[in-house]
């Protein structure tokens, strides 16, 4: 798993790569909770690239979603793949996120 | 028949050794990658179960893996030496309270036809998977 963090002036883009699982979800919720500690305005988490997803991954998201609109931040998810869409559907949180087919258009509006 | 056993450490970074086993096995019995995905999923999500509650974390006990075809059913058993599992305090949550983590026994059940913890000796408790093919044809 790969995870690398892009200042977009007005928030941060999290790209996130490869298989998000039990071994690896707690970097991945430290790179969130960094943002989130210093109230970053809107994250969007780029999951384009990531092929598997298990339920420490979708806690991490969730954990996310609720710390940012806590302080009234914007928290966006973009790109599922199938697979990873299935898991959220699983979850049945497809309706909790905002959910952006790609990066590009998660970024629009911030 | 198709079957594999394989024995890794409670180690998370290990699961990844049964999901690629699993995904094997059902692409041998002619599951779409979706179906595999999800059957992956669920075995994944016990195993991740099996470290943290029976193993409460510990990275150095093994789990033993057994999966199989017979006719146009996957058969699943896990098996840990850890804390017993008492099965009536298995159960998913309220998906409507909107929460990180518990869902994992909600992906296993969601996913399988059967889920069954039997005692298996002294220690340790054996969990049965078992999903009904719904793509006919083995493959080779």
């Amino acid at each position: 798993m790969e995870i690398e963090t892009e200042d977009l002036g007005n928030g941060s883009l999290v790209r996130v790569s490869g298989e998000v699982d039990m071994s690896n979800s707690p970097t991945v919720r430290d790179s969130l909770m960094n943002l989130i500690a210093g109230k970053t305005p809107a994250i969007v988490v780029d999951l384009g690239r990531v092929i598997y997803m298990d339920s420490s991954g979708i806690a991490t998201l969730v954990e996310g979603l609720q710390e940012t609109t806590s302080y009234g931040g914007k928290f966006r998810i973009a790109g599922l793949t199938e697979k990873v869409k299935q898991v959220f559907e699983l979850a049945r949180l497809t309706d909790v996120f905002d959910i952006y087919p790609d990066a590009e258009q998660a970024k629009e509006g911030l | 028949m198709k079957r594999f056993q394989i024995e890794i450490p409670s180690d998370p970074a290990c699961l990844k050794i049964i999901r690629s086993s699993v995904e094997s096995l059902c692409g041998m019995a002619g599951m779409d990658e979706n179906e595999s995905c999800k059957i992956v999923l669920a075995v994944d999500e016990a195993c991740t179960n099996i470290i943290s509650h029976s193993y409460e974390g510990a990275t150095d006990k093994p789990i033993i893996c057994e999966g199989k075809i017979e006719g146009s059913t996957l058969f699943i058993t896990l098996r840990d030496v850890g804390k017993k599992v008492d099965p009536s305090k298995i159960r998913s949550r309220d998906l409507d309270d909107v929460r990180p983590g518990g869902l994992g026994v909600h992906f296993i059940q969601e996913v399988m036809d059967r889920m069954e913890f039997k005692d298996c000796g002294e220690e340790g408790t054996c969990l049965f998977l078992e999903k009904i093919v719904s793509n006919s044809g083995e493959q080779d």
